[in-house]
């Protein structure tokens, strides 16, 4: 066999054999290499780092695995514990109900709102969009000991504010009101992420648009929810996909506050509790990690849904 | 997640819990999401492989004062051997939580563990070296400690180098500014209580924001009422949680809880123990080591301590609570010699002398350590501890890990938010322990 290379390059004695192998495939071995490489390699990281991980996971979650002795298989029984005896799972389910709500009901309008403000070219803009903005470049660890300073009940920046510094509010200890505290704290951070977007997307939107929703007696409103919303559709999609990644994800915030217990239970801090734990409890949490990652598929699954078939449209 | 060194006084903002633990604990959470066979493969690089010379040293003493202990006690190693010794210092909390990571991935030669049921699973596990030859040339250990320090399999694999009792902490000349005795019994403690709220103050100093601090009042309060063997047996999963005999404790308890600091579960107890300095709680129930933090320099003698109040007359206040800590040496040393003539050393007095030139809250478990620089409170601490009918550790550490930290850490937490509603917890533990104790190891 001769090289492609030189054929490429010197057509004249094998210019026919190459022009028959051209014709079977448009590549030569070379383009054939580069590609094998260039979609092998991530074709097989994927396989080794998510397929494999996660098909490791599901396997695990139905055995007693500890880290130590070999797993024995042990059917639902992991399943089954976590919804009836293990009484931070329930808590942890409504925290992250809770999260995704917070952020998406209101977190998510309010930084659309504070970006169709900051957009109206009023006097000191970017000095806004710098504030709103600061705590995004905070990670949420960070937000997490901030949230400490204001909130602790013997300490706490709120409580002297309040006045309340002889009966203070236990907003971080007291596990009825701690998650909205520290949801307070995480949507403070993720409505400046939302109005970053959105302040991007709207100065895209061309002008034009307004003006001949303008000419044509749309009143602000109508101009913004009917024309100029729509237009946003791209970004409409990344923030709604963010939000649901955040309210999934979130973990760093309550870590950081006391760990992730005493009503700040989270799927994936009690996923980290058993299994990196001193607890090891390998196959609990693992079953607790299916079923985040079964929640997490049906957004990815309906989000996915909807795009194909309005791009079939 | 276990009592024991704490951190430096901490009067304003308080977290035990640095950025770079977050970081690294949320990296190891991503990983563990993915894959928890193959990060056991890929711990942190403790280096020095084979050098003779070098010895590495996993060390969870990050607390200023008891770091300074270690390094005092590593220093005079290394001036007297001649080996260099690499200390791996981890913040405490999450030097426990990785541990089995840890272990299982490319651990330091020695580490820093505890004795007791949290020794004995992780030597079941095969995870740390017999140092049973080392134990045949020690002296100045009791037969008790020696057992604190054997395995389930009769070999040993830690050496002690304190214990501190677990007690009623106060100060004082506080105490005696205002006429309080100290109190023997159950009553007298509730009718303290109720004298020393109408004072203004908080009778009970309480934080459990890390989870294991009210564990230390649950083993009082379970010993003084149904004994030291009902404890050790019900820490061993061997009895219900629904006896009427626990439910008791946990109804003892709450009789007492208003008279304890509000807001416990947002608090670290090193804010806690700073309650007691300020005067502004009365008492505390926690380890000599760590309230001792708090009291350094001139205050340091004014800080006394009495053991828990009779309840059972039974029972009377026979058990102590001194959890004993030290070191193992892992079954992956790279230098096991080396390891072991570390680990030697750190048994023996010279390495608890030096420990106590820089932390005194604590008392040497090495009958040939010199006691003469003992404060009075070191040798009242010392002499609670031999007069100890049983002694228990802790918690933590009389049962298994993943019913401590999984189990007890959130049940006590939900206890002291609703302490009336003591059946239904009670039900759910006893679930949760039947299943967790039910597996095997």
């Amino acid at each position: 066999m001769t090289s492609t290379q030189v054929s490429a390059q010197a057509p004249a004695p094998q210019a026919s054999v190459a022009r028959r192998r051209r014709r079977l495939s448009r590549f030569t071995r070379r383009d054939i290499i580069i590609l094998a490489v260039l979609i092998g390699l991530p074709v097989l990281l994927d396989i080794a780092l998510i397929w494999g991980t996660t098909l490791t996971s599901i396997g695990l979650s139905f055995t007693d695995y500890n880290g130590f002795s070999s797993p024995q298989l042990v059917g639902l029984h992991n399943y089954h514990e976590i919804v009836t005896i293990y009484e931070p799972f329930w808590r942890a389910v409504r925290n992250n109900l809770l999260w995704l709500a917070t952020l998406g009901v209101f977190a998510t309008p309010l930084g659309l709102l504070l970006a169709v403000l900051l957009d109206k070219r009023i006097r000191f803009t970017r000095v806004y969009q710098s504030i709103f903005y600061m705590p995004v470049v905070l990670s949420l660890a960070v937000v997490g000991f901030i949230a400490q300073l204001v909130y602790s009940r013997d300490y706490g920046a709120l409580n002297s504010l309040l006045g309340r510094t002889a009966d203070p509010i236990d907003f971080l200890g007291d596990p009825s009101i701690n998650i909205w505290a520290i949801l307070a704290a995480a949507a403070w951070r993720h409505v400046g992420y939302v109005m970053i977007l959105y302040l991007a997307g709207l100065k895209s939107v061309d002008p034009a648009l307004k003006e001949a929703a303008t000419i044509d007696g749309a009143n602000e409103r109508q101009t913004f929810f009917r024309v100029i919303f729509p237009t946003l559709r791209p970004i409409n999609i990344i923030v709604l996909v963010i939000t649901v990644i955040e309210a999934l994800r979130a973990f760093d915030i309550v870590y950081a506050v006391n760990s992730g217990r005493n009503g700040l239970e989270l799927l994936s801090v009690l996923v980290t509790a058993n299994i990196v734990g001193e607890a090891s409890r390998i196959g609990f949490g693992s079953a607790i990690a299916v079923i985040l990652l079964v929640t997490s598929l049906g957004f990815v699954i309906a989000y996915l849904t909807q795009i194909l078939r309005e791009d079939r449209r | 997640m276990t009592q024991s060194t704490p951190d430096q006084p901490l009067r304003l903002a308080s977290s035990t819990v640095s950025r770079r633990t977050v970081l690294r604990n949320t990296a190891l959470g991503a990983g563990a999401l993915a894959i928890p066979g193959v990060l056991a493969a890929c711990g942190k690089d403790s280096g020095s492989s084979g050098n003779s010379k070098t010895v590495t040293f996993g060390s969870n003493y990050s607390d200023a004062i008891p770091k300074a202990g270690i390094a005092a006690v590593m220093d005079a190693y290394q001036k007297s051997s001649g080996v260099t010794v690499k200390i791996n210092t981890q913040e405490h909390n999450s030097f426990q939580e990785n541990i089995s990571r840890y272990l299982k991935g490319n651990p330091d030669d020695v580490f820093s563990w505890f004795a007791g049921n949290r020794m004995k699973f992780f030597a079941a596990q095969g995870l740390a070296a017999d140092i049973s030859d080392v134990w045949s040339g020690l002296t100045g250990f009791s037969d008790a400690l020696k057992k604190a320090a054997t395995g389930d399999d009769g070999k040993q694999y830690f050496v002690p180098i304190y214990n501190y009792p677990w007690a009623v902490f106060y100060r004082p000349s506080v105490w005696q500014a205002k006429g309080w005795q100290p109190p023997k019994t159950l009553d007298e403690l509730t009718a303290l209580c109720k004298t020393i709220k109408g004072a203004g103050m908080d009778a009970f100093a309480f934080a459990d924001k890390d989870g294991w601090p009210a564990m230390g009042t649950f083993d009082q309060i379970n010993m003084r009422t149904n004994g030291y063997d009902f404890h050790i047996s019900l820490m061993a999963g061997k009895e219900s949680w629904t006896d009427p005999k626990v439910k008791q404790v946990f109804e003892t308890w709450a009789s007492l809880l208003p008279y304890h600091q509000q807001g416990a579960n947002g608090r670290i107890w090193q804010d806690a123990a700073n309650s007691v300095y300020q005067k502004k709680s009365a008492m505390m129930v926690c380890g000599s080591g760590q309230i001792a933090q708090s009291f350094q320099g001139a205050d340091a003698a004014d800080l006394d301590f009495f053991p828990y109040p009779m309840i059972n007359t039974e029972f009377g206040q026979d058990a102590v609570e001194a959890p004993i800590d030290g070191f193992m040496i892992s079954k992956k040393a790279k230098n096991l010699e080396a390891a072991k003539a570390l680990i030697k050393f750190l048994a023996s007095p010279d390495a608890e002398n030096a420990y106590q030139s820089k932390d005194n809250g604590n008392i040497p478990t090495n009958s040939g350590a010199s006691t003469s620089n003992f404060s009075a409170f070191q040798k009242k601490c010392q002499a609670y501890i031999a007069g100890a009918k049983q002694i228990s550790q802790f918690m933590d550490r009389d049962t298994r890990p993943d019913f401590a930290s999984q189990v007890m850490i959130p049940s006590l937490q939900s206890f002291i938010n609703k302490p009336s509603d003591i059946d239904s917890l009670l039900k759910n533990i006893d679930a949760q322990a039947k299943s967790i104790f039910a597996t095997d190891n």
